[in-house]
């Protein structure tokens, strides 16, 4: 059993590891020699410039995207292009997009339980019961009945949120969940993964959210051009950023702020 | 001189011509339901990663397409019986109609399937659903919402399309109006009537498909 020292009170095996990782599309390589490793409990933040590859990288995890060489393995189980492999994977990792996804024919209350009971099997009181917990804690419990369309693009995304914790996942990921967002529903949203992130959820963040990367992240990892470039905690990587990348990325997001 | 209009005619053998109408419904909602099947069947085999299977609709799409319907029905009724395979006026004018209408349904369906944005498939993998799954809970009803005006003005054309089936002796209003006109040589009145009950059956059905989008179609969107 291996440890990372960069995550806290965690002995087990960590709940990712992807090593040596490679994706191409087509010609174009995305991902260069990506290991990364996630204990337990621990909160990441994916950051870099558009196109670094940062949402490509989560993608690989939950296989919406495949990877020519490397391993990626999630909770002992090995992402390969293996349908049972994926099929157990999937139902471990909760996802939550830029663009919320959600189901535009089905309640609120109907998206969040699809899946428990389509995938996990459950009945539907019990499937029920958990969407009503979940949306209570996304404070959007009112809203079970109406449609996506008739909420706000914040409201939808705390939905989104809801969705995948009713799987009840080992890992979310995210990948710029606010960016889609107008300026005054991101606080809603950041507050929503604040809250999960206290809760000890493991996640994965690909997001410029810098305050909300100070405040949760054990980890800031910074990518450009497929590669993992720098890996450091909060403080150190907003202070003292090493790579002349990470720097110039730092400056010119943190001038618009 | 002149041509004296008789409608008594038409008024003497007004049930004949509803039950005629009755045969017209019967045979095109049977039609509809095969070719909706058809459609959607044939939208899943036509994005599938078996080859042969996507090559078969494809060439099945362009057979139904490109030759007549007058020639299809004869084939199901007059060539198959050679082969030993004997099927009722009914059953050839359901199979025909719903076999025509599911190769348009096809190509109809799959523009609504196009139209839905990659991030609903996504989402739906992601929570663990699989292709089918995804395909039938999450992308085919706002599909078939997107492309219904289309798909029920294919139907509707089936409908008016199921009066060829007159052809192979089918039950309906056609038949019925041929009948009638040949006991009696009242043309004028027989086909005038005929004309007007076929506009009140496809009024009808633009109703009734109304009605059923109102009900299934209703959620709101932006």
């Amino acid at each position: 059993m291996s440890s990372t020292s960069t995550a806290p009170n965690s002995t087990e095996q960590p709940l990712i590891v992807m090593g040596a990782v490679e994706k191409w599309f087509g010609t174009f390589q995305a991902l260069r020699s990506v290991n990364l490793s996630v204990s337990k409990s621990e909160k990441i933040v994916l950051c870099g410039p558009s196109g670094s590859g940062k949402s490509t990288l989560i993608r690989c995890i939950n296989h919406l995207e495949s990877y020519q060489k490397g391993k990626i393995v999630v909770d002992g189980v090995s992402v390969t292009d293996n349908q049972k492999a994926i099929d157990v994977v999937r139902q471990e990792v909760g996802m939550v997009f830029q663009s919320f996804n959600l189901f535009p024919h089905m309640t609120v209350l109907q998206n969040c339980m699809l899946a428990p009971i389509r995938v996990r099997g459950s009945s539907k009181q019990e499937a029920e019961a958990t969407a009503r917990r979940y949306l209570d804690r996304v404070h959007i419990g009112n809203q079970a009945d109406k449609y996506p369309a008739q909420l706000s693009g914040g409201q939808q995304q705390r939905v989104a949120i809801a969705r995948a914790l009713c799987m009840q996942p080992k890992v979310m990921l995210f990948d710029e969940p606010t960016s889609a967002l107008d300026p005054e529903m991101v606080k809603e949203v950041l507050d929503t993964m604040i809250g999960l992130a206290q809760d000890g959820m493991t996640m994965i963040c690909v997001t410029h959210e810098m305050g909300f990367a100070r405040q949760v992240a054990d980890r800031v990892i910074f990518m450009a051009d497929g590669m993992i470039l720098e890996e450091a905690p909060p403080e150190t990587f907003f202070k003292s950023p090493n790579h002349p990348r990470a720097k110039q990325f730092l400056g010119e997001i943190l001038a618009h702020h | 001189m002149g041509y004296q209009m008789d409608f008594s005619v038409v008024f003497d053998h007004f049930p004949q011509l509803l039950w005629g109408c009755l045969g017209t419904l019967g045979l095109s909602f049977a039609g509809m339901i095969l070719a909706l099947v058809i459609g959607v069947l044939g939208v899943m085999a036509r994005g599938s990663q078996i080859g042969w299977l996507r090559r078969l609709v494809i060439a099945f799409i362009e057979i139904i397409r490109n030759t007549p319907f007058l020639v299809q029905i004869f084939f199901l009724y007059f060539a198959l019986p050679q082969l030993g395979l004997k099927l009722n006026p009914t059953v050839t004018a359901i199979i025909a109609l719903g076999v025509n209408g599911g190769a348009y349904a096809i190509e109809i369906i799959r523009g609504g399937v196009q139209s839905i944005h990659r991030g609903q498939v996504e989402a739906g993998f992601a929570l663990g659903l699989h292709k089918t799954q995804v395909f039938r809970l999450i992308v085919l009803k706002p599909a078939l919402r997107a492309i219904y005006p289309s798909l029920t003005g294919q139907f509707i054309m089936l409908t008016l399309t199921s009066s060829i089936c007159t052809s192979v002796a089918a039950y309906e209003l056609t038949s019925v109006a041929q009948r009638i006109e040949s006991d009696t040589f009242r043309s004028f009145e027989v086909y005038f009537t005929v004309t007007l009950l076929y506009l009140a059956i496809s009024w009808m059905l633009m109703t009734a498909f109304a009605a059923i989008s109102r009900q299934y179609f209703s959620y709101p969107t932006r």
